[in-house]
C-alpha cells in the first residue's frame, strides 16, 4: 500500500507566528479566521521563546478512535483518522484523548475539527515550517 | 453578517459593558481611523484633561483585518497627554485580529477605575478583573507572563499592557502588545495608567463570513504570492527597518547626538547588517503577515556572581529605536544599546520620545542649562550605563527635573530653557529623519506629528531637488489622505506597495463593498478632513507650529534648511486647514 499524506512540522524553530496556516485552514470553507481551523500556532510561554505548531500527526494507532463511542471517528488506512459527522454526538472524548491537543472544537456545530491532511495550510507557510509529507511506517 | 459593525463599549467606572451595532459608522467610514474619529467625536468631551477619567480610548479595526494579509494593525485613538490634542497610535501583533475574531470592529473605553483592574474581552463582552497585584511590577514582560497563565485563549488572543511608565503617567508611556509591539507614540500608556487600567486581554477565535468566497480565496493567494515572491516586502524580512541606518548615514540624514550632526561616524557598529550578523536571534510576524519584520536580538549576558552562569534575553530592535537610543545618544556599543532598549521595553516607554528627551538633557547638561543636581547621573554621549539609569529616572521621577522630562521635551525645555535644541514637533518628539524639507514639514503638519503620517522622509529621498513649499505641502497631504484610507481598512503601511487603489477595490469587492478607485481616494480625503476638524475642536492651533532651531542649523542632504521655506509651507498648510474647517 502506498503511504498516505500528513502534515509534517519540518522545524518549528523557523516559525515566526504569522498564523497563515490557521487562516488557510479556515479558508477551505471560504471564510476568514480560526473558527474551523484544525491547526494552531501558539507561543512557547511568550513569543520570545518561539512557537509550537499543533496539528494532527496522523497516528498509526489513534487514541481518538478508541474513545469515540459512536464510531464517528474511524482509522484511515495508513494512519490518521476520518470523521463521519453524522454519527458524532459531540461528547468531546476525542479532544480529551489526544495528548498533543490536535483535535479542536467547533462551537458552532458542537463537533470536533479533524485535520483532513489536505496540505492547504502548508501552501501558505512562507518560512518552511510545514509541509505535506508522508506517514512513515513505524 | 460581518461582525465588524459591532462596537463594544466599556465603562470602567461603573464596570459595565454594552454592545451596539454601528453599521451607520462602518458603512460610511469603513473602519479603523475613519470610524475611530467618529467614535471619539461622539464620546470625548472636547476640553477634557487627557489624564482625567473623561478621556476616551477607541480601538478600531477594519474590513481587511483578519481577512487579508497585512490586515494586522489596530488603530488606537484618544486625547494625547503629550500634545494635549488628538492622539493616534497604531500597533501590530495580534490585537487587531483578536478584536475582529472576537466579533468586534471597535472597542470604546470610558471612565476610570478607582482601583487597578484589567479587562478580559471575548465574544460575549468584557470581564473586569482586579489588577492590584499586578500594579507596580517592574517589568512588562513579567506582567505578560502572569496574564498568559491567568487567562484563556492561548494562540487566539492578544495581551495589551502598560509598564511602570504608564502607571507613573509618563506622558509618552506606551502600551505593549505581544511583548514586542507597541502603541508607542503620544502616550496611550499614560491614559491607561490614569484609568488604572493595567491590561486588556482579548480572546478572538471566531471567524468572519466572506461575501464572495471563491474570489476571496483566489485574491488572498494572489496577494500572498505578491508578498513572498516579489521584492515588494523582502527588505522588511531580511534586515527589517534597521536596514535604514547605513543609507541614511551615507546621505547625512541620520540624526546624531541630538542632531548636532546628521552623520554618526560609528554607524557601522550599530547598523542593521551588524546587529543581524552578531545578534539576530529570532524573527516574529504579526498575525496574518507573511513577512515577519519583527527582529529580536539575542543578548547573552553573564551573571557577575558566578562563573559560566548566563542569561539570554530577547530584545526587539527597529530603525527608530536604534536612532533614538543609539545615534541620538552617541551609543555605538551594540550590547549597551540593547540594554537600553531592553529597559525602555521593560518600563513601557516610547523609545523615540525617551531618546529625544535624553539627548536634549545631555546637551542641556553640557551647556550648563542644568547641572548634575538636576540630572543626578552624568549624561555623556555614548555612556549607556548612565542612560539606563536616566531612563529609569524618567519613570521614577525622583526630582522636578525628571518630572518635567517625563512630560516631554517641549515641557522640559519650556521650564529649563534650551528650546533651540529641543527636537519637538507640535509637542511630539522627532522621528529619525533629517532628510530635508519633506521630513520636517511632514512632522509639523502631519496629524500625529509622525513620520508615518505622510512619509516626507521618503519623498525627500526620491526627489532630486526640493519642491516649491506649496507643492510639497500638497504632496504630503495627498499622501496622508491615502494613508487615512489604508489605516481605515486597516492594513500595515509597509504593505502600501501591494495595496494600491486597484488592489484595495478588488479586496473590498470580495467582502461585499462596492468602491472604485476614485471613491476610495475621495473617502481617504474625507477622513483626513474629519480628522482635521476633530483636531480643531480639540484646540489644535497651527499658528504655534515652528521648526526647532536645531534642524535649521545642522546640514541636511539638501544643505542648510532655511526658515523662509518653512514659513511658506506652514502658511500654505494653514490655508488648506482653514478651508477644511470652514467647509464643515
Amino acid at each position: 500500500m502506498s503511504p498516505v499524506k500528513r502534515l509534517e512540522i519540518v522545524d518549528s524553530e523557523r516559525c515566526v507566528g504569522c498564523q497563515l496556516c490557521m487562516y488557510a485552514c479556515e479558508r477551505r470553507f471560504g471564510d476568514a479566521g480560526f473558527a474551523r481551523s484544525a491547526i494552531l500556532v501558539r507561543s512557547v510561554g511568550g513569543v520570545e521563546r518561539g512557537f509550537t505548531v499543533i496539528v494532527c500527526r496522523a497516528c498509526q494507532d489513534p487514541p481518538c478512535v478508541k474513545v469515540c463511542p459512536t464510531g464517528a471517528l474511524t482509522p484511515r488506512n495508513g494512519g490518521g483518522v476520518i470523521l463521519n459527522s453524522s454519527k458524532c454526538i459531540g461528547c468531546g472524548f476525542c479532544v480529551e484523548s489526544c495528548p498533543i491537543g490536535a483535535i479542536f472544537w467547533s462551537y458552532e456545530d458542537n463537533k470536533p475539527i479533524i485535520c483532513t491532511y489536505c496540505g492547504y495550510c502548508a501552501e501558505f507557510c512562507p518560512h518552511g515550517v510545514l509541509r505535506l509529507g508522508e506517514v512513515k511506517r513505524i | 453578517m460581518d461582525p465588524l459593525s459591532r462596537v463594544l463599549y466599556i465603562d470602567l467606572e461603573h464596570r459595565r459593558f454594552w454592545i451596539r451595532d454601528r453599521r451607520d459608522l462602518f458603512e460610511k467610514w469603513l473602519g479603523g481611523t475613519g470610524v475611530a474619529i467618529q467614535l471619539l467625536k461622539e464620546e470625548l468631551p472636547k476640553d477634557t484633561d487627557p489624564l482625567s477619567s473623561e478621556n476616551v480610548i477607541v480601538f478600531a479595526v477594519g474590513p481587511l483585518t483578519a481577512t487579508y494579509p497585512f490586515g494586522s494593525k489596530t488603530v488606537a485613538m484618544f486625547k494625547s497627554p503629550l500634545t494635549g490634542n488628538l492622539g493616534e497610535s497604531h500597533a501590530g501583533g495580534r490585537s487587531a485580529t483578536s478584536i475582529r475574531l472576537a466579533g468586534y470592529g471597535a472597542i470604546v473605553i470610558k471612565g476610570a477605575s478607582d482601583t487597578p483592574i484589567y479587562l478580559v474581552v471575548d465574544e460575549s463582552g468584557a470581564y473586569f478583573r482586579d489588577a492590584s497585584a499586578l500594579w507596580g511590577i517592574t517589568s512588562t514582560l513579567t506582567v505578560g507572563r502572569i496574564l498568559r497563565e491567568a487567562t484563556p485563549g492561548q494562540g487566539y488572543r492578544s495581551i495589551m499592557r502598560i509598564g511602570r511608565a504608564g502607571e507613573k503617567l509618563v506622558r509618552y508611556a506606551a502600551v505593549m502588545t505581544e511583548t514586542y509591539r507597541h502603541f508607542g507614540r503620544l502616550g496611550l500608556g499614560a491614559v491607561f495608567g490614569s484609568k488604572k487600567l493595567k491590561a486588556i486581554v482579548i480572546c478572538g477565535g471566531g471567524s468572519v463570513p466572506i461575501h464572495d468566497k471563491h474570489k476571496y480565496r483566489e485574491l488572498y493567494k494572489e496577494i500572498f504570492e505578491l508578498a513572498v515572491k516579489s521584492d515588494l516586502m523582502k527588505k522588511y524580512h531580511d534586515l527589517g527597518t534597521s536596514m535604514n541606518i547605513l543609507p541614511l548615514n551615507a546621505i547625512g540624514a541620520l540624526p546624531t547626538r541630538n542632531l548636532t550632526s546628521a552623520r554618526f561616524e560609528e554607524a557601522e557598529k550599530i547598523s542593521g547588517e551588524r546587529i543581524a550578523e552578531e545578534k539576530l536571534g529570532r524573527r516574529l510576524a504579526c498575525s496574518n503577515c507573511p513577512i515577519a519584520c519583527i527582529h529580536l536580538a539575542a543578548l547573552k549576558e553573564p551573571y557577575p556572581d558566578e562563573p559560566y552562569f548566563y542569561k539570554t534575553i530577547f530584545i526587539s530592535y527597529d530603525y527608530e529605536p536604534i536612532y533614538a537610543l543609539g545615534t541620538m545618544l552617541g551609543i555605538s556599543d551594540i550590547d549597551g544599546l540593547l540594554k537600553l532598549l531592553d529597559i525602555v521595553e521593560i518600563y513601557g516607554l516610547d523609545a523615540m520620545s525617551t531618546g529625544v528627551c535624553l539627548a536634549w538633557a545631555t546637551e542641556a547638561l553640557q551647556n550648563g542649562i542644568v547641572t548634575r543636581r538636576e540630572t543626578i547621573v552624568d549624561l555623556k554621549w555614548g555612556d549607556f550605563e548612565n542612560y539606563v539609569k536616566a531612563a529609569i529616572n524618567i519613570v521614577d521621577q525622583p526630582n522636578e527635573f525628571y518630572e518635567a522630562l517625563a512630560k516631554g521635551v517641549r515641557e522640559a525645555s519650556e521650564r529649563y530653557g534650551g528650546r533651540k535644541f529641543a527636537l519637538s514637533f507640535g509637542g511630539n518628539e522627532m522621528p529619525g529623519y533629517h532628510t530635508g524639507y519633506g521630513a520636517h514639514v511632514g512632522f509639523l503638519i502631519g496629524s500625529r506629528h509622525s513620520h508615518l503620517d505622510c512619509a516626507g522622509y521618503s519623498l525627500d529621498q526620491k526627489l532630486k531637488e526640493p519642491l516649491p513649499p506649496r507643492e510639497l505641502v500638497k504632496r504630503l497631504i495627498d499622501e496622508e489622505c491615502w494613508r487615512q484610507l489604508l489605516s481605515s481598512l486597516v492594513v500595515c503601511f509597509f504593505a502600501r506597495g501591494i495595496y494600491k487603489p486597484e488592489m484595495v477595490v478588488k479586496t473590498l469587492k470580495t467582502l461585499g463593498y462596492e468602491y472604485d478607485t476614485d471613491g476610495l481616494k475621495d473617502l481617504g480625503k474625507r477622513i483626513y478632513e474629519e480628522k482635521q476638524r476633530l483636531k480643531h475642536e480639540l484646540g489644535f492651533n497651527p499658528e504655534t507650529l515652528r521648526p526647532p532651531k536645531r534642524i535649521l542649523e545642522t546640514e541636511s542632504p539638501y544643505g542648510t534648511l532655511n526658515t523662509e521655506y518653512f514659513d511658506e509651507a506652514l502658511k500654505a498648510y494653514r490655508e488648506i486647514l482653514n478651508q477644511i474647517i470652514l467647509r464643515r
